[in-house]
C-alpha cells in the first residue's frame, strides 16, 4: 500500500510544459528527423543529396552570374570568366519588355498603374481583417475592371491614347489573362455547376454539354476553337479582337474544370442542410446563397485554389494564338542573335519559374491560411 | 375563434390547422402512405409513432412539402399545398420543422442560425431579428450560447437551438421530426422539457416520437401507424390503457416494459 503511495509522490509533477526531451531544437530534430531507422536513413541521404547539389547551384545562380553587360559577350566564357554562370545581365536588359511587351515606352506609366490597382483590390478583397471588405468586392469587380480597360486599352476622350492589344505583352498579359480567368472562373462555374443539378432538363443538359464538351477537349483545341471560329459568327466589325477571344476561351475552360470542383463541394453538403433551409421558407437562390455554398465552396477550398494555380500556368498557352504572353517574350528575346551564349535559355527559364512559384506558392499560402482559421473557428 | 397564442392581430387563423385528405406516395413501387386522413384542430398537439420505415416521418414531411405526393390533398392553415410555389413559401414560412440531427447550419453561429430566415424570409431588420433570437434562445436557455459556432455545442443544446430557431419564423404550427433519436440519453430531458413548455403555450404541434412519457403528458391524441397507415387515432388514456388493435398492443408490448 505505502509503495503505491511512494511511486505516487515520485512521479513527476503534472505541468502545463513538456518534458525537455520532447521540446526545444534537439527535441523537435529527434522528433522529426532522427525518430526510426529509416528515418535517419532518409535524413542522411537528403543531406548528402543538399550537399552534393546546393553548392553548384549558388555558384551557377548566384557567385559565377553575371549581374550585368550590354550584349553576348559579357556571358561568354572568357579567360576571366572560364565558367560563366546564369546570366542576369539579360533579364536586366530585356525586363522591361517581359513585363510591358510591345506596350509603347511613353505610356508604360498606364500598365504599371493598373498593377497598382489590381494589387491593391487583391490585398484589400483577400485580407481578412481589412476595413470595409463588402465594398472591396464593388470595387474588384465593377470598378477594377473598367478602369483596367480605361488605362490599358485606353480612352481618347480622356486623352489616353488607344493602345491595341497587338502590343500588349509579357507579365502583363499573363496577368490580364489570369486574372479574367480566375475572376469569371468562379461565378460561371457555380452557376454551371447549380445548372448540372438542376431539376429542369433543359438547364440540365445545357450545363452538361457545355461542361463535357469543353472539359473533353484539350485546352489548345479551345484557344484555336475561340480564336477561329468566333469571328465567323460575329459580323466582321464586331469581330473580338485576338486578345478577348484568347480570353474568352481561358474564361470557358476555366469554368468548366471550376464546375466540376463547386459540384464536388455541393455534393459535400448534408441533405439535412437543404432541407432545413427549406423547411425555413428560403427560396431556392438564397438557400443556395446563405446556406449550401458557402458550405460547399468552403469544403472544396483546396481544390479550387489547385485550379487557380493550374489556371494561372495554363495561361502560358495562349501563345499558340499568337499572343505575346511572358513565357514567350523570354521565348523571342532568347532568340536575339545579341544575346546567343549557352546559358541565356537556362536563366530566362529560371527567371520564368521564379515567376511563376511566387504566384502559385503565393496563392497556395493564402489558402492554407483562410483554411487554418476556418479550422479554428471550430465551424467543422 | 383562433387560440389566444397565435391571436397576435394579422391573420385570422382557420380552426382546421391541417387537414390531409385521401393521401397516398409511393417511393417507386413502395406504398410509403396509404390513404390518409387526418384533421388536426387548432392549438391541438399530436405525437405519431409507429415501427421505423411506416411512414411516420413521410408524413410529417408532406405537412410542408419536403416531400411531393402522387395522390390526395394536404391544406395547412387554410392554404392548400400544389405546386405552386408561392403556396409552398407560404406554408413553411407558416410551418416550423425540427430535425432528428438537428440541420443547424456549421458555417453560422448560433445567433446567426436564428436571424438568418427572419431577415432573408420575412425581411426583418438585422437588429430586430437580434433581439428576436435572443428571445427564444434565452426560452431555451442558452442565451450565453449565441455567438458560439453549433460544433461547439452538445446534441441537446444544439437541438434546442433548432428549435428556437424555428420559433423565431413565429410559426402556428411546429413540427418535430424524431427530436431526441440522436440524442445521448442525459440530454432527451431538455429537450423534452423545452418541447412541453412549447406546449404549455398553446401551439400547434406535430411529433413523430417514441417518448410515451412525453406523449401521455402532452399529447391531445395519439397517432399510431405502420406499413403507411394510421391504423389507430385514440386520446392518450385510451391508447396506453385499451389500444383497439392488436398491432397497436404488439407495439406498445414491445417499447413499454
Amino acid at each position: 500500500m505505502s509503495a503505491i503511495e511512494q511511486r505516487a509522490r515520485s512521479d513527476p509533477p503534472r505541468t502545463s510544459v513538456p518534458p525537455s526531451a520532447r521540446s526545444g531544437m534537439f527535441g523537435w530534430l529527434r522528433a522529426n528527423l532522427f525518430s526510426s531507422p529509416v528515418n535517419i536513413a532518409l535524413t542522411l541521404l537528403c543531406i548528402v543529396f543538399f550537399a552534393w547539389a546546393l553548392p553548384s547551384l549558388l555558384r551557377f545562380f548566384f557567385f559565377d552570374a553575371v549581374w550585368s553587360g550590354a550584349d553576348r559577350q559579357a556571358c561568354l566564357a572568357s579567360p576571366m570568366r572560364p565558367h560563366p554562370g546564369a546570366c542576369w545581365a539579360f533579364v536586366r536588359v530585356w525586363l522591361a519588355y517581359f513585363v510591358y511587351g510591345f506596350y509603347p515606352a511613353g505610356q508604360r506609366w498606364r500598365v504599371d498603374l493598373f498593377f497598382l490597382a489590381l494589387a491593391f483590390g487583391v490585398v484589400w478583397l483577400l485580407r481578412l481583417s481589412a476595413p470595409r471588405r463588402d465594398l472591396s468586392a464593388f470595387y474588384f469587380f465593377i470598378v477594377l475592371p473598367v478602369l483596367s480597360f480605361v488605362l490599358l486599352h485606353g480612352a481618347p476622350y480622356l486623352g489616353l491614347a488607344t493602345v491595341p492589344t497587338a502590343l500588349w505583352g509579357g507579365i502583363l498579359v499573363t496577368i490580364v489573362v489570369a486574372t479574367v480567368g480566375i475572376v469569371f472562373s468562379l461565378p460561371l462555374g457555380i452557376l454551371l455547376a447549380l445548372g448540372r443539378r438542376s431539376d429542369k432538363p433543359v438547364v440540365r443538359l445545357l450545363a452538361v454539354s457545355f461542361i463535357e464538351v469543353v472539359r473533353g477537349v484539350p485546352v489548345i483545341t479551345v484557344l484555336f476553337m475561340a480564336s477561329v471560329m468566333l469571328p465567323l459568327f460575329v459580323p466582321e466589325p464586331l469581330a473580338p479582337d485576338k486578345l478577348l477571344r484568347a480570353l474568352i476561351g481561358v474564361a470557358m475552360f476555366a469554368s468548366a474544370y471550376m464546375a466540376e470542383v463547386v459540384r464536388g463541394g455541393l455534393a459535400a453538403v448534408p441533405r439535412g442542410q437543404y432541407e432545413a433551409a427549406r423547411a425555413l421558407g428560403l427560396s431556392y437562390w438564397r438557400m443556395m446563397a446563405l446556406v449550401i455554398l458557402p458550405q460547399a465552396l468552403q469544403a472544396t477550398l483546396p481544390n479550387i485554389v489547385n485550379t487557380f494555380i493550374g489556371l494561372f500556368k495554363d495561361t502560358t498557352l495562349v501563345f499558340v494564338v499568337g499572343i505575346f504572353d511572358f513565357l514567350r517574350t523570354i521565348e523571342a528575346a532568347r532568340a536575339d542573335p545579341k544575346w546567343a551564349a549557352p546559358n541565356i535559355p537556362v536563366t530566362g527559364y529560371a527567371f520564368a519559374a521564379l515567376f511563376y512559384f511566387i504566384f502559385c506558392y503565393g496563392m497556395s499560402r493564402y489558402a492554407q491560411s483562410v483554411e487554418a482559421r476556418l479550422a479554428r473557428g471550430g465551424r467543422r | 375563434m383562433t387560440d389566444p397564442a397565435n391571436d397576435s392581430g394579422a391573420t385570422v387563423l382557420p380552426d382546421v390547422a391541417v387537414e390531409i385528405i385521401d393521401l397516398d406516395k409511393w417511393y417507386g413501387d413502395f406504398h410509403v402512405l396509404r390513404d390518409i386522413n387526418l384533421k388536426v384542430a387548432r392549438g391541438e398537439r399530436i405525437v405519431i409513432c409507429g415501427p421505423s420505415g411506416g411512414g411516420k416521418s413521410t408524413l410529417l414531411r408532406c405537412i410542408n412539402r419536403l416531400e411531393d405526393w402522387q395522390r390526395g390533398r394536404v391544406i395547412v392553415d387554410g392554404v392548400e399545398l400544389t405546386e405552386d410555389p408561392k403556396h409552398i413559401v407560404a406554408v413553411r414560412r407558416d410551418v416550423g420543422m425540427v430535425f432528428q440531427h438537428f440541420n443547424l447550419f456549421p458555417h453560422l453561429t448560433v445567433l446567426e442560425n436564428c436571424t438568418l430566415a427572419p431577415i432573408w424570409v420575412r425581411h426583418m431588420p438585422r437588429r430586430e431579428a437580434d433581439a428576436l433570437a435572443m428571445t427564444y434562445l434565452t426560452r431555451v436557455k442558452i442565451p450565453d450560447q449565441a455567438h458560439k459556432y453549433p460544433a461547439r455545442l452538445s446534441g441537446g443544446q444544439q437541438q434546442r437551438v433548432a428549435i428556437a430557431r424555428a420559433l423565431c419564423m413565429n410559426p402556428n404550427i411546429m413540427l418535430f421530426d424524431e427530436p431526441t433519436s440522436a440524442l445521448d440519453p442525459e440530454m432527451v430531458k431538455e429537450v423534452l422539457d423545452t418541447m412541453v413548455e412549447l406546449a404549455d403555450d398553446g401551439i400547434t404541434m406535430l411529433v413523430v416520437s417514441h417518448e410515451m412519457g412525453f406523449a401521455r403528458q402532452v399529447a391531445n391524441r395519439i397517432i399510431f401507424m405502420a406499413d403507411g397507415e394510421i391504423v389507430e387515432i385514440n386520446e392518450p388514456k385510451a391508447f396506453f390503457a385499451s389500444p383497439q388493435h392488436e398491432r397497436t398492443r404488439l407495439f406498445l408490448q414491445q417499447i413499454l416494459h
